[in-house]
């Protein structure tokens, strides 16, 4: 078998955000309520 | 073309009320949006304070009705994300970050304008290579520099101690300037203090 002289590079990682940012965005998401008031637009977070 | 329509109906159910097309659209891009914070900031955690703050404007955005950008979330999520990290850099270069080490240096918080000592010694050297050189130019020319810069004489003075006009002494120390040039430049002197 012929030699291969190109390596892949072992610690080829996807970039990207970690699970627990995604899950507080969605959580976050899920627990924001925007009131309109006479024009006005209040935010809630309900915990 | 696809993905894009896919978008703004992933936006439009989400405005109804739908979660999971949130969690769709996050999952989506934020592999794109991550590593193109990541690629301007070079550091994990900052990257993910900027990426959460990105999709929590987002997300306020979207529920208060204000997003009116149809079938380009995309590039107005990457908008939000730009701005926020210019905004990032801007915060840093105001307040300098100082590692919390012990061996901390009081001489990075406060600065110290006067010359050190090489530099003063340089000062003077370049103060008597001037007033040397200044000797090399003719009578006249040296005459009114002199009057001019060391004992800050106005032309109007000048012009009467010499017995010349004023344009005449402006003209001779015009020329004085233009000699002592030609002198720094034809010996190749160096006149700064860095």
């Amino acid at each position: 078998m012929a030699n291969l002289y190109t390596k892949k590079s072992s610690n080829y990682k996807k970039l990207g955000p970690k699970q627990e940012t995604i899950d507080f965005l969605l959580n976050y998401s899920k627990a924001l309520r925007v009131v309109d008031y006479q024009e006005i637009k209040f935010e809630t977070v309900l915990n | 073309m696809e993905q894009l329509l896919q978008d703004s109906a992933l936006v439009e159910q989400y405005l109804a009320g739908d979660e999971i097309a949130l969690e769709t659209l996050i999952n989506r891009h934020s592999q794109r949006v991550y590593s193109f914070i990541f690629s301007k900031v070079f550091d994990k955690d900052i990257a993910e304070d900027i990426f959460q703050d990105t999709f929590i404007k987002v997300i306020k955005t979207l529920k208060r009705g204000a997003y009116n950008e149809e079938g380009k979330f995309l590039p107005w999520v990457m908008r939000i994300a730009h701005n926020l990290i210019i905004d990032h850099f801007r915060k840093n270069t105001r307040m300098p970050k100082f590692e919390g080490n012990d061996d901390f240096n009081i001489f990075s918080v406060i600065s110290d304008n006067a010359l050190n000592v090489e530099k003063q010694i340089i000062k003077d050297q370049v103060e008597d290579d001037v007033r040397r050189l200044i000797l090399e130019l003719p009578a006249d020319q040296q005459e009114v520099l002199m009057m001019r810069m060391y004992k800050d004489m106005s032309f109007k003075e000048i012009s009467e101690i010499t017995g010349v006009s004023i344009n005449t002494a402006l003209g001779r120390m015009r020329y004085a300037i233009i000699n002592l040039r030609k002198i720094v430049e034809k010996n190749n002197i160096v006149l700064t203090n860095q």
